[in-house]
């Protein structure tokens, strides 16, 4: 019996029992060359990579911060965790490529409910999910819809971008306006004038991910207008309330807008806000942020910093009422990734407090947190006046598919971009009722076909 | 004393003949198997083959199939017959890129070839800086395909268009053009981008047909009298005949499957309105995830391209019977 300093054979195993069971451990462990070299629990086997692909986000700085993170998530988890920053247009062809080549990122940045119309390519995240919902005190109403497809969570929720209409307040003020209108029918009027001056309303028709939807659904809910019923099969896009929706819009196009906007792209009102060519527009806080932190470049046309003449407002309320249709960002695990645990593990990691929160800050509220944990932050009370609106901005968000579930099909219309090309034709020239009556085809055949 | 060799003279010379040995008398297994033309000719080519198998017929055989079932992203596809086809027939998307496809490779053709054909005969002139001229003809072509398009786009960009801020400042218009806020437009300005990007292919390939042609052609047809549309049209035109339509028929398959250009431009709209048939495919396909589809639409592409690729071998078999 071997009585060494150290040694803790179980009496009765003989060499060669020894190694076969501890070589068997170490390679569900993680493999052997982990026990050997680090004196610690082996997470995962040398060389073993991580690849993450996220959209380029819209606030440069939180990227970096993310970028930075990446080396101490790779020492916590003991593996390599590389992150990737791609256009969100780019971001589906991505993942059909990845999910049909059976290789690529582990971990793909989803959005609104792209779990739906992936679902077979993903792995079950609830443990995740379940846990972080947990800790932070629930998620908010739109995640499950978003990313739970028959009770599982399929990707982990990670944040909302709000958004609000930005607007020139000294603009506004000369034009009569002391404060953003509440109502389309006061939108249009003040903005009638201000186009008149040569500062429209900067609004892109254009098949854009973020900028477009958030502005034509919320448009047409506000209307009373929906794409399906409440049960989701039956298509119910032609009515009274769209073809309304429609019709505002083609006068508001006409007497409000920078025409230019058909061709926009995410980025396009961004710059033309910065650029003083455009009095108010839909967007997230990013237009506020950067004019803040370029304020020696972004200035108005009298030499002063631009930032100082911005502020939100929600988008007006019609007939029916207002409704907001945010953009949500999630991760979800890959089923082909050979490392779905690690790849779990990291999420874990990402969502921990101490890591979330400083790339958190870094957003300034261009984004919310999951769940209401966040609104909490110390971040908010640091931030100027008009960035606060955001801080409970995830409360109250629709997501498309209304009024029916938020499924695979909604996605498809979605991606299709129906609803905007909707808005889109009647602004060129189209009738309501006719462009209406294409969309309801184009819908049916998704949901019907 | 060696022994003559059989049948040999009979002993009137003494010729010795080193004869190979038995063993080698017999060529080894393979060489001999390398000694039937059929055999080498097929081992020759099975490189080739096998590239082509993988890298053509397996996506093609691929891309049928998924036409022919409804697989999508994720999900394994079951068979549907022409479905796809049937549907993407009646998608009123799918017509407009359809016609648009049609549309853009004719007119981008025809700008093509009469540009790249005046500027060829510009270059087959002899004049100072020739060389230089030429080398920076190519500069177009050689520039990659998406970033000389983002240059466009920037260039017809809605908001802050130089074109725009030109012709404005000399009041040539008052309000801004719609370049690509406008369908019509729009797909104009695809096909103003893709002539000036494919037109030095042509004068290129024109310039080196019209080096072939000797001189003393043009000269006799001169002391004939002859005027310059007269020489072009009776002496150049017939000779470069062959040269043109093999560059038309290579420039109509790469506009009519063209995806780039219009990828970056216009991404297909406004309202789909400047979509082809490939961008069209890939939304569907590649951004929706709907494969089936996808690949049922870019199908379409392939009779227009077959005739054109066959009545180009035709063309091309009857000049070699010639």
């Amino acid at each position: 019996m071997d009585t060494r300093k150290g040694a803790s054979v179980t009496p009765g195993m003989n060499r060669r029992h020894f190694l076969q069971t501890a070589g068997g451990a170490a390679v569900v462990a993680g493999g052997i060359e982990g026990i050997l070299a680090a004196r610690r629990a082996p997470a995962f086997a040398q060389g073993t990579k991580l690849h993450w692909v996220r959209w380029v986000d819209f606030i440069p700085e939180s990227d970096v911060e993310l970028k930075r993170q990446m080396p101490e998530a790779s020492k916590a988890l003991g593996a390599e965790v590389t992150f990737e920053t791609i256009n969100a247009n780019d971001l589906q062809p991505r993942i059909t490529a990845a999910v049909q080549s059976g290789s690529g990122a582990d971990i793909f940045n989803f959005q609104y409910n792209w779990a739906h119309l992936y679902q077979n390519a993903v792995v079950d995240v609830s443990d995740v999910a379940s846990a972080l919902a947990k800790t932070e005190g629930g998620f908010y109403d739109v995640w499950a819809p978003s990313c739970q497809v028959g009770g599982k969570w399929l990707s982990v929720p990670h944040s909302i971008v709000g958004n609000a209409v930005a607007y020139r307040k000294s603009w506004l003020k000369e034009a009569g306006a002391s404060q953003y209108p509440k109502t389309w029918d006061e939108t249009r009027k003040l903005f009638s004038i201000l186009k008149k001056k040569g500062k429209p309303y900067g609004q892109t028709l254009g098949h854009t991910f973020g900028d477009a939807p958030t502005f034509t659904y919320p448009m047409t809910w506000a209307f009373g207008g929906a794409e399906t019923d409440a049960s989701g099969k039956k298509v119910v896009l032609n009515s009274k309330g769209t073809v309304e929706a429609v019709k505002f819009m083609q006068a508001f196009w006409k007497e409000c807008c920078d025409e230019g906007g058909l061709a926009w792209d995410d980025t396009n009102n961004n710059r033309a806000f910065h650029a003083g060519e455009i009095s108010a527009t839909l967007n997230g806080a990013s237009i506020y942020i950067v004019a803040k932190r370029q304020k020696e470049k972004i200035k108005d046309d009298k030499g002063e910093p631009l930032w100082q003449d911005i502020d939100h407002a929600p988008l007006p309320a019609g007939p029916a009422g207002g409704y907001l249709l945010f953009l949500n960002q999630s991760n979800a695990v890959m089923k082909y990734s050979k490392n779905q645990k690690l790849a779990k593990d990291f999420l874990t990691w990402l969502h921990k407090s101490e890591n979330y929160g400083k790339w958190f800050t870094t957003q300034e509220g261009y984004s919310v947190g999951s769940t209401k944990k966040w609104e909490n932050d110390p971040m908010w009370g640091k931030l100027d006046e008009p960035l606060k609106m955001f801080r409970t901005a995830a409360r109250n968000t629709r997501l498309f598919g209304y009024a029916g579930p938020s499924t695979a099909k909604a996605t498809e219309g979605f991606t299709k971009y129906v609803i905007t090309d909707m808005y889109a034709k009647a602004v060129q020239g189209m009738k309501a009722e006719d462009a209406v009556h294409w969309a309801e085809g184009e819908l049916k055949k998704i949901y019907e076909g | 004393m060696k022994k003559p060799i059989a049948g040999g003279s009979g002993g009137a010379a003494d010729v010795s003949v080193a004869l190979p040995r038995s063993s080698a008398t017999q060529p080894a297994g393979w060489t001999r198997l390398l000694e039937s033309e059929r055999l080498l000719a097929a081992l020759l080519l099975a490189p080739t083959v096998l590239l082509l198998g993988v890298f053509i017929a397996y996506p093609f055989v691929m891309g049928v199939w998924l036409s022919l079932s409804d697989t999508s992203v994720g999900n394994v596809g079951h068979f549907v017959g022409i479905k796809n086809f049937l549907k993407a027939w009646d998608d009123s998307i799918f017509q407009t890129a359809f016609k648009n496809t049609f549309v853009y490779t004719f007119w981008a053709t025809i700008f093509k070839l009469t540009l790249g054909m005046w500027l060829a005969l510009l270059l087959n002139r002899s004049f100072r800086g020739k060389r230089i001229v030429r080398a920076s003809m190519l500069l177009p072509f050689i520039i990659p395909t998406v970033l000389s398009t983002f240059a466009w786009r920037w260039m017809f960009d809605p908001t802050f268009s130089v074109l725009n801020w030109l012709l404005y400042q000399t009041g040539f218009i008052v309000t801004k053009v719609p370049f690509l806020s406008d369908g019509t437009y729009g797909m104009w300005c695809a096909i103003v981008v893709n002539t000036w990007r494919g037109m030095p292919f042509f004068a290129i390939t024109l310039l080196a047909g019209l080096q072939t042609i000797s001189p003393d052609l043009q000269e006799a047809a001169s002391l004939d009298g002859a005027n310059g549309w007269k020489r072009f049209w009776n002496v150049t035109w017939p000779l470069l005949k062959p040269v043109t339509i093999v560059v038309v028929v290579f420039s109509i398959i790469q506009t009519f499957s063209d995806f780039q250009l219009i990828y970056v431009l216009t991404g297909g709209g406004p309202a789909n309105s400047t979509h082809l048939i490939a961008t069209y495919a890939y939304q569907v396909g590649v951004a929706t995830g709907l494969l089936g589809e996808g690949a049922a639409i870019s199908l379409f592409m392939l009779p227009v391209l077959f005739v054109v690729v066959w009545a180009q071998l035709r063309y091309l078999r009857r000049l070699e019977g010639a």
